[in-house]
């Protein structure tokens, strides 16, 4: 499939029409699907209707957008009106949403035709979408293994040409990791930077929408339409979107850029070496690159699974079986209550309810959630640290390639240990962004990440560029 | 006994707390709602400044310390509240301690003022009819989302009477300050009284919480059969067990909700959707710009302008105040209008049509009661026209002449005496020489040929000048 920047382009010009993209894009999902599991929900209906509504701007001689005609699939996380949104739960099996995430606005009054909404781990909980409840997403450059997770189905639909860009959203590492584990370039922006408004909680205080696309410049492209102040977020950044696109061709020349040690330690050999080839090819385009150890990185893993389990058994209270979803019918409230929420949460969702609760229990407050967000100053003032020495940082995005099914999921640890590289950025609220470079086991794509402070998004995709053109990448 | 009162308030803003859902009473179940206040998947909230304002204002009223404060979630999961967690004010409300002067002259604390979210609301049907053991709930969730303030007083207050003249106050400073309307029918004001019962100078006994709590009148009684309950249970050799209790209007009796054992851990943290309210010195400055003068001030105001005041007017003084009317009866006062009559209208003929007061100004009001006072209507004629101007507004001088009341008062009055005079000349003989007995006899011929239109002392006024 062509890039979304090329598709836009030829879109605008006449070359193609929104409705043949979008017809190439349905094909490629029908002959896929089945075998992936990467939509939940395909939206033939409206895809057809949002590529003609573009094909009949163009008609009109109008500008379509910068996402005219592309084909765009959305986290199953993100309500989209009339459309089936469930979180990968079966707790919200048939909800149809009644209105549009702030992104979903965005990218359709860009021109984008959103083509359906993919598959994750259940309430993104999860790195591997082994935890949704509709069967998890093979990854489309070995069926036998996972797409990584918690947005592997936009990673996989990406990945496997059915549309040209998705959106993700990054909690401990949900974008990064699968766009790692699939060979594309994820960005998880700033805290605040892309509204929330729209996006089913996980951690309200860790989640981010993301892009994931093909190549940095499709990333930025997607990045520019969706960022920008919301009032119905009241956490989003008060300014409008950054420029991006504009800036991709910024280089990295007289830039000071961190090698973590904590970023990589751990990780399998091949990705070892990938970062550390990437650090020279930053260095070979004019980047002085400072080794450094952030020994709070490894404690960040800890803070989160308090922290976000915490958020979300708050946040996850309101599936009830009362308004919306599943109901389980019983003799009272409080046991239709416990019915439902028995049979329409998986095992993972309901083990980190459970952790989260008792984290925020009289008694145990202090211990566990009070001593978390301790933590979390700690990592953001170890990032501060960090950033008085050197522009961005660069690491791993994810200890291994590809895993099999099945590898992680006897032991939650070890899956949790797949965005130990990750979560850092999101307790600190900065912005990260994983772009492939370089091979491993299997001739599997790894991903090495790059990490700045705030409203560095424009710096990290510069540098992301660099990277992928070191990668032999156009 | 010992008794602090939590006194619930919905604000009077024109929207609810978080999104653009009008606050309004009385619309159709479930017609006031949107994504953000029922909850919905991805929705968030967003915080009306005009709450935030009226929380203020009612800081201000209190003398509380407004400083940044944060918002809490405070989790536990019940049907009429769609997010099965409330947005509430934890560690740092907006106001902090305070006191309120009653009028008898006692000071009560008040620990906190703080903004939170109202939940909706539950209708249960049939069986016990309270949510265990009934056939069938309904919510309606228009109320969900509506801004409240929950004052918390401290342990100040020592008997039922005092607790009522503190909620009535209150009540009177939530008017004054445009935060509330102050409708406890209406649930605008909801209280829940925490008592406890002990020996002179001993330490604070086990407390009760008793809620539903929908009047004055509850509030009054439901304390005094809590206390009499401790008071018994002691006694009688038992011990209080700490519990929430719930009034029953009908059987006059507190009886469990739960025990302390049963008591909900809300799990409270900070709501990350929400950023802290910081209200800087312009903030508070404009705030308190908006302030009018409080209850006690306006009473006194009033109370100078009444001249020795009899036990009648002084009852008629809390309630003008408490209902705000005191502006006009102090213009009507100024307009040379009688105190004792302007109180008296305010007081009976204003508090009957309070929620149509809006359609009568204060001009409408003193040129009313000038008409009564001079003579143009009579008292009969003036209620009229008052309760004209209420339902349905205008002038008065328009109404009186619609309903025909004006004409009396210029010629015609006196040339139908000038007939009923010479159609009756023994009686009028009998009044010139000194009977006033007559002067009635006249009226009532006057209030016949006039179809009681006439005023009584216009009617003498008219005699005497011929006598």
């Amino acid at each position: 499939m062509k890039s979304a920047r090329q598709i836009a382009s030829d879109v605008q010009s006449g070359a193609t029409s929104a409705e043949s993209e979008m017809a190439t894009s349905l094909a490629a999902i029908r002959a896929k699907n089945e075998e992936l599991n990467v939509f939940l929900f395909v939206d033939e209906a409206g895809a057809r209707e949002a590529a003609r509504r573009v094909d009949e701007r163009i008609a009109r001689g109008e500008p379509a957008g910068a996402l005219a005609g592309v084909p765009l699939a959305l986290k199953d996380n993100l309500c989209q009106e009339g459309v089936p949104t469930t979180a990968g739960s079966r707790i919200l099996k048939g909800w149809l949403a009644p209105y549009n995430a702030t992104v979903v606005d965005r990218v359709i009054a860009a021109g984008a035709v959103v083509m359906g909404k993919t598959n994750m781990d259940e309430f993104a909980m999860g790195s591997s979408t082994e935890t949704s409840a509709y069967g998890p997403t093979r990854n489309p450059l070995d069926p036998s293994r996972v797409p990584g997770g918690s947005s592997g189905g936009s990673a996989a639909a990406v990945a496997a040409d059915m549309t040209s860009l998705a959106l993700g959203s990054d909690t401990g590492g949900s974008i990064r990791q699968p766009a790692a584990l699939c060979g594309l370039v994820g960005l998880k922006p700033t805290y605040g930077l892309v509204s929330r408004y729209g996006l089913i909680a996980f951690s309200s205080s860790l989640d981010q929408i993301g892009p994931l696309a093909k190549n940095v410049a499709d990333a930025a492209l997607l990045l520019e339409v969706i960022a920008g102040h919301d009032p119905l977020d009241s956490t989003s950044l008060p300014e409008p979107a950054p420029s991006l696109v504009a800036h991709l061709k910024d280089g990295v020349a007289g830039k000071r850029i961190g090698l973590v040690r904590e970023l990589f330690e751990g990780a399998e050999d091949e990705v070892v070496a990938s970062v550390h080839r990437a650090a020279e090819a930053l260095r070979d385009a004019g980047a002085t690159i400072v080794e450094l150890a952030v020994p709070e990185f490894r404690l960040g893993l800890s803070a989160y699974y308090l922290i976000a389990p915490a958020e979300a058994s708050s946040n996850l209270a309101r599936y009830d079986g009362v308004r919306y979803g599943l109901r389980v019918d019983a003799q009272d409230v409080a046991a239709m209550n416990e019915a439902t929420r028995t049979l329409g949460f998986g095992a993972e969702v309901k083990r980190r309810i459970m952790l989260g609760t008792y984290a925020l229990s009289a008694g145990y407050y202090d211990a566990y959630y009070g001593q978390a967000l301790k933590v979390r100053t700690q990592m953001i003032d170890a990032f501060r640290r960090a950033y008085q020495q050197v522009d961005l940082l660069v690491g791993a995005t994810t200890p291994t390639v590809a895993f099999k099914f099945g590898a992680k999921t006897a032991n939650p640890m070890a899956m949790y240990l797949s965005d130990v590289y990750t979560i850092p950025t999101n307790l600190a609220g900065d912005a990260a962004i994983s772009v492939p470079f370089g091979t491993g086991e299997c001739d599997l794509p790894i991903g090495v990440q790059l990490l700045g402070p705030g409203r560095s998004e424009a710096q990290l995709l510069a540098a992301a560029r660099v990277l992928e053109l070191a990668d032999g990448r156009p | 006994m010992v008794v602090g009162l939590e006194v619930h308030t919905e604000l009077k803003t024109t929207t609810k707390m978080f999104c653009g859902c009008a606050n309004a009473f009385g619309a159709a179940p479930n017609t006031q709602v949107c994504p953000v206040c029922l909850g919905l998947p991805g929705s968030l909230p967003v915080l009306n400044v005009r709450a935030v304002d009226l929380a203020m204002a009612i800081g201000l009223a209190l003398h509380s310390t407004i400083a940044s404060s944060t918002f809490h979630r405070k989790n536990y999961f019940y049907p009429d509240m769609p997010k099965d967690y409330q947005i509430s004010q934890y560690d740092l409300p907006i106001n902090a301690g305070g006191y309120l002067d009653l009028p008898d002259g006692s000071r009560v604390s008040i620990e906190r003022a703080h903004l939170e979210e109202d939940t909706g609301k539950s209708t249960h049907l049939g069986g016990s009819g309270r949510i265990h053991g009934a056939d069938r709930s309904l919510v309606d969730y228009n109320r969900s989302g509506v801004p409240l303030v929950e004052i918390v007083s401290g342990p100040d207050i020592r008997s039922s009477a005092q607790a009522h003249l503190y909620a009535s106050e209150l009540r009177g400073i939530l008017i004054a300050t445009g935060a509330s309307d102050g409708r406890m029918e209406e649930g605008s004001m909801r209280i829940d009284a925490n008592v406890s019962v002990r020996r002179v100078g001993q330490p604070l006994g086990t407390r009760c919480e008793v809620k539903n709590l929908n009047s004055l009148r509850s509030l009054q009684r439901a304390i005094d059969f809590e206390a009499a309950r401790q008071f018994e249970l002691i006694e009688s050799g038992g011990t209080v067990r700490q519990e929430t209790r719930h009034w029953d209007e009908n059987l006059g009796a507190t009886s469990t909700m739960r025990t302390k054992e049963e008591a909900d851990d809300y799990r409270y943290f900070r709501e990350p959707d929400l950023v802290d309210v910081v209200p800087d010195g312009a903030w508070l400055e404009r705030v308190r710009g908006t302030l009018g003068a409080m209850p006690a001030e306006r009473r006194a105001t009033l109370l100078a302008r009444l001249t020795s005041p009899n036990a009648a007017q002084l009852d008629a003084l809390e309630v003008v105040v408490d209902l705000g009317f005191d502006d006009y009866v102090l213009a009507a006062i100024d307009a040379k209008v009688d105190a004792p009559l302007a109180m008296a209208r305010a007081a009976n003929e204003l508090a009957a049509g309070i929620e149509n007061i809006a359609n009568l100004s204060r001009d409408a009001f003193v040129a009313t009661l000038t008409m009564e006072q001079s003579g143009q209507l009579s008292a009969t004629q003036a209620k009229t026209v008052l309760f004209e101007l209420l339902a349905h507004g205008g002038e008065p001088g328009d109404i009186a002449k619609t309903k025909g009341f004006e004409q009396l008062s210029t010629g015609a009055l006196s040339d139908t005496v000038s007939e009923l005079i010479a159609q009756h000349p023994n009686e009028w003989a009998r009044y010139r020489d000194g009977d006033d007995k007559l002067a009635q006899f006249f009226i009532g011929l006057v209030m016949k040929f006039t179809n009681g239109q006439a005023n009584g002392k216009a009617v003498i006024a008219e005699l005497q000048a011929r006598r």
